[in-house]
């Protein structure tokens, strides 16, 4: 039980996947117009990230290693396909909110990057509350991203009215790109305070645990 | 004809790829240091994009649908995707070593590109044709050039200035961006 809250924690707070290792960054900007959007993608890439994480882990032992990233594709993929499903049928306001966004968690790099670090290595629970976790990590920032636009670009959060003349901006595209620089500024004031700025590789440097190999591209540049 | 240019620069200036759609956004904050990277990286999108929404027409249109099953296309898709750039980096290989020398370390990063599989879906949704479909991809690839040559020129630029500690790096390359999409947004009222 303690690893599994464990793992809650380290998604959540301690490698949370957008303030921390800045993965995701695409549904991370596009939807979070309003906080609701935020969370309602938050929630569904959670679902598809535990139940991924969960097919993952039983199935480690099979998948051989060399097949194993287009087999997590493949994974993702029907799940992702699965609750497309599920949100049109019950929630269409949401699907019609998020779009093309919901398809495109198949290439989520949260996901494939949980997948590739800890599912394929770890037994089946605490790789479902490592989903968990991660996920939720991720529905708070897009949900703290997501009020923070709706507040300051409509004047609004939930639809309740606070204040007239919103700086329209922040809801619009350059908007999502200015309060992410913010938040990130203020992290990095807070690190260089306590003394722990970590390399500047714009994803934490975490590249053991990357799908995206880029480090083996700078070194190849540089070689 | 008309109707083909004005997709292209809707695509590519219009609904910027990166700036106003937030697809491939990995690609373009992580490989946009050097003009040369991001030439290069811009080039092997453009490449993989127009034949990926050309293949996936294809089999969109006569694959799944005389099936009925194009719900599955989000998997069937990112399959032909995977094997597609899998299968384009063993031809350049083979046929030119010049152009696998420049494009080749960018080829596997594109796999996980949104960008590519974005293409493809919104093809299927605007229910483009396979001509309108490939057209679309060019676009929207060029304008994915465009975005990511503009911001390594302008980081390149910003190396040699004196930035504050907390905004060096990612915070300062946000901010960029974000003026860009401010600029692009001026392009609006353009068809």
């Amino acid at each position: 039980m303690n690893r599994a809250l464990e793992r809650l924690f380290n998604g959540i707070i301690k490698e949370n996947p957008t303030f921390v290792i800045m993965l995701g960054m695409c549904p991370t900007l596009a939807v979070t117009t309003s906080c609701i959007n935020g969370i309602g993608m938050g929630l569904t890439t959670t679902v598809v990230l535990a139940m991924s994480n969960t097919l993952i882990s039983l199935m480690r032992k099979i998948i051989p290693d060399k097949v194993r990233v287009p087999a997590f594709i493949v994974i993702v993929a029907s799940f992702v396909t699965i609750v497309q499903f599920i949100l049109e049928a019950y929630l269409p306001s949401l699907n019609d909110a998020l779009g093309i966004y919901i398809p495109l968690i198949v290439v989520n790099c949260i996901i494939l990057g949980r997948a590739e670090a800890y599912a394929s290595k770890n037994p089946v629970i605490p790789s479902l509350f490592d989903g968990i976790g991660m996920g939720l990590g991720f529905t708070m920032a897009l949900g703290i991203l997501g009020a923070i636009r709706e507040i300051i670009g409509s004047g609004e959060l939930f639809g309740i009215h606070l204040f007239d003349e919103p700086v329209r901006i922040i809801g619009l595209a350059p908007g999502a790109f200015f309060v992410l620089a913010a938040l990130v500024t203020i992290q990095n004031k807070i690190k260089i305070i306590h003394g722990k700025r970590t390399e500047d590789t714009g994803c934490g440097g975490k590249c053991k645990s990357c799908v995206m190999k880029c480090s083996d591209e700078n070194n190849q540049k540089e070689g | 004809m008309t109707d083909l240019i004005k997709i292209a620069v809707g695509a590519a200036i219009i609904n910027n790829v990166v700036l106003s759609q937030f697809l491939g956004l990995c690609p373009f904050l992580g490989v946009s240091k050097k003009i040369k990277t991001a030439a290069g990286m811009g080039s092997a999108v453009i490449f993989v994009i127009t034949i990926a929404s050309f293949c996936t027409g294809i089999i969109y249109k006569y694959i799944l649908v005389p099936a009925d099953i194009t719900y599955l296309n989000t998997i069937v898709f990112i399959l032909v995707i995977a094997a597609l750039v899998q299968f384009v980096e063993m031809v350049v290989k083979k046929i030119s070593p010049a152009l696998y020398k420049a494009l080749g370390v960018y080829l596997p990063l594109i796999t996980t590109n949104c960008a590519v599989l974005g293409v493809a879906l919104t093809n299927v949704q605007k229910e483009y044709g396979i001509a309108e479909g490939v057209v679309n991809g060019f676009g929207t690839s060029l304008g994915f050039m465009i975005a990511i040559v503009i911001l390594a020129g302008i980081r390149e630029k910003m190396e040699y200035n004196n930035i504050s500690p907390a905004l060096r790096g990612m915070p300062i390359t946000l901010i960029t961006a974000g003026l860009m999409a401010i600029a692009f947004c001026g392009f609006a009222g353009l068809l």
